[in-house]
């Protein structure tokens, strides 16, 4: 697939001395949603800051759509809506005004039309002559993102997009994000919830202190870094694993009862028959048995222990 | 396909409306306000006080302070409405929407600069007027007396953008105007002719820079000024160059506004 943005050995180090990025490359592809994965102060932000030209880079370059973001920041620019983390608007405007203040911003004529229709998708055309500081924190984060929409972007970067919002408000912004992708917009979004990426991207990047670990699709990662599990419910509990088990990657729970084998689901011989058939051999006979695969959460957190 | 003009227009035009919309908000305090304080200078030194005065250049007192409150009113609202119009976005987080636009900095500058210098030249139009409520005078040179009252607001809310980017608290944000800007006008010939100060006083004064405005936009009205009207423009015109220069420099190093 085509990419839209292409960054390509791009670093960041503030004036604090502060290195935020440490030699980013990353493509992303047209179309797609993209959610950046990171624990806080991984370099998320100042990642989108960079592409969206709020802050410089330092090393590297970044191009959208074929232009590179200094040199041809006008193009650049104007393909990408920009929807930050906090709740940042002009408190006293309504909502009209403001949105339609982003659209000239960008560069675009007054189109009254697609400010109405970019309203109403998002439920604020009830809203419009009200001012932004009446509103609700979900109505807020909604306006924010009208006005990231009302110049036609390209490209859009939710930055934490459901921080701090509630579930039914998450799953809105959900179906919201799902429907922009659908009508062609490539969305890329930070976050920290990892069942946000799990429900909505279509592929995944992970950074942890300025590094970009690791960039797949998202069934391809979970597949490549999935384990998966096969847990046993014993007919009678065991006070230790036999010592010809023990070499296997086999855990007994604290109460004797469970046996867990955890296995590379990638692998061609998982081992299972073969730990069936030993387990026969010792008499150890079970009532139940379930597999599981490990969750993108887990493989995030391993990803961020272990990077390497 | 995405159409870029090599000048983003509409972007002025947004930020210059949003400006102008902000001094309609807020009508009361935005023009109200200073227009008030002003014809109290005309009651208080124009009519009761310039009524016991002598007449300075051949001028009535109250009518030669007229240029000079307008300069007052100008230099004050310029710096205040261009400072306050830039620090509040970087205040508030907004100025996000801006730094991330397909705008350049001269773009950003005329929109801001713009919309303050406009609010100032409207509000010294408007003090122009109720002056003549109290006092009456003539206007010499009318086309200089607007483009001198053009300059020194385009000039000042230059000044004030800078000032609304070195500012990191409401403080700073008041500091300058109070403690420099407001002190030189009232030492600057707005209420004297420098001419009726000591030899020495003259000398120091003409370290003051608001000294070549007032006399500049006195000439315009009444033939006469403390200094030469080249001087005045030169001296206008040269302190807009350097704002113009600091304003460049800001954006260039994005000093304050980008890490």
């Amino acid at each position: 697939m085509a990419a839209i943005i292409t960054i390509r050995n791009l670093s960041k180090t503030y004036a604090s001395g502060f290195q935020a990025l440490n030699n980013i490359n990353l493509d992303i592809h047209r179309g797609e949603i993209f959610a950046l994965l990171g624990p806080n102060g991984a370099g998320k932000t100042t990642l989108i800051s960079i592409i969206c030209g709020i802050v410089s880079p330092s090393a590297g370059s970044v191009k959208v759509d074929g232009h590179d973001i200094i040199r041809d920041y006008r193009h650049a620019r104007a393909r990408i809506g920009l929807v930050p983390q906090e709740l940042i608007t002009d408190a006293f405007e309504p909502v009209w005004d403001t949105v339609s203040f982003s659209r000239g911003l960008f560069g675009k004529p007054p189109d009254p039309a697609h400010i109405e229709q970019v309203l109403r998708e998002l439920s604020l055309w009830e809203k419009r002559r009200s001012r932004v500081l009446e509103l609700s924190g979900g109505m807020k984060r909604r306006v924010l993102i009208a006005k990231a929409l009302a110049h036609e972007p390209q490209i859009l970067f939710l930055d934490e997009p459901t921080a701090g919002v509630d579930v039914e408000l998450r799953r809105e912004m959900w179906a919201t994000v799902r429907r922009l992708r659908d009508s062609g917009v490539t969305v890329i979004l930070t976050t920290h919830y990892i069942e946000e990426a799990e429900e909505m991207a279509d592929r995944i990047g992970v950074i942890n202190r300025g590094e970009l670990i690791v960039a797949e699709d998202k069934q391809a990662l979970m597949h490549k870094l999935g384990r998966k599990q096969l847990k046993l419910q014993l007919q009678r509990p065991l006070a230790a694993i036999p010592p010809e088990l023990a070499v296997d990657p086999l855990e007994l729970s604290a109460d004797g009862s469970e046996l867990t084998y955890t296995f590379d689901a990638q692998h061609q011989h998982t081992g299972i028959a073969e730990l069936l058939r030993r387990l026969s051999t010792h008499g150890i006979d079970f009532k139940d048995l379930q597999s599981s695969q490990s969750s993108l959460e887990e493989i995030f957190v391993n990803l961020v222990r272990n990077p390497h | 396909m995405i159409k870029v003009s090599t000048m983003n227009y509409y972007a002025i035009r947004a930020i210059y409306h949003f400006e102008l919309a902000r001094t309609w908000r807020t009508l009361l305090q935005s023009i109200a306000s200073p227009v008030i304080s002003t014809a109290l200078y005309f009651v208080v030194f124009g009519a009761a006080i310039g009524s016991r005065m002598v007449e300075i250049d051949g001028v009535s007192y109250g009518a030669f302070i007229v240029p000079g409150l307008i300069m007052l009113l100008l230099l004050t609202e310029s710096t205040a409405n261009a400072s306050f119009g830039i620090y509040m976005p970087r205040y508030s987080g907004t100025i996000y929407e801006v730094l991330s636009a397909p705008i350049s900095w001269i773009e950003v500058v005329i929109a801001y600069v713009g919309a303050a210098a406009t609010k100032s030249v409207v509000l010294g139009l408007i003090t122009l007027l109720t002056a003549r409520l109290f006092v009456a005078f003539e206007i010499a040179h009318p086309l200089w007396m607007l483009a001198f009252l053009l300059l020194t607001a385009v000039t000042f809310s230059l000044f004030g953008f800078i000032i609304g980017i070195w500012a990191d608290s409401f403080e700073r944000l008041q500091i300058i105007p109070m403690l420099i800007v407001t002190p030189l006008t009232f030492l600057g010939g707005t209420f004297y002719s420098i001419n009726m100060l000591p030899p020495l006083w003259q000398t120091i004064t003409l370290f003051n820079p608001v000294v070549y405005l007032v006399s500049g936009f006195r000439w315009s009205f009444y033939g006469v000024a403390d200094v030469s009207i080249a001087i005045s423009l030169g001296m206008t015109l040269g302190f807009m160059l350097l704002c113009l220069l600091l304003v460049w420099w800001i954006f260039h190093s994005g000093y304050r506004l980008k890490q």
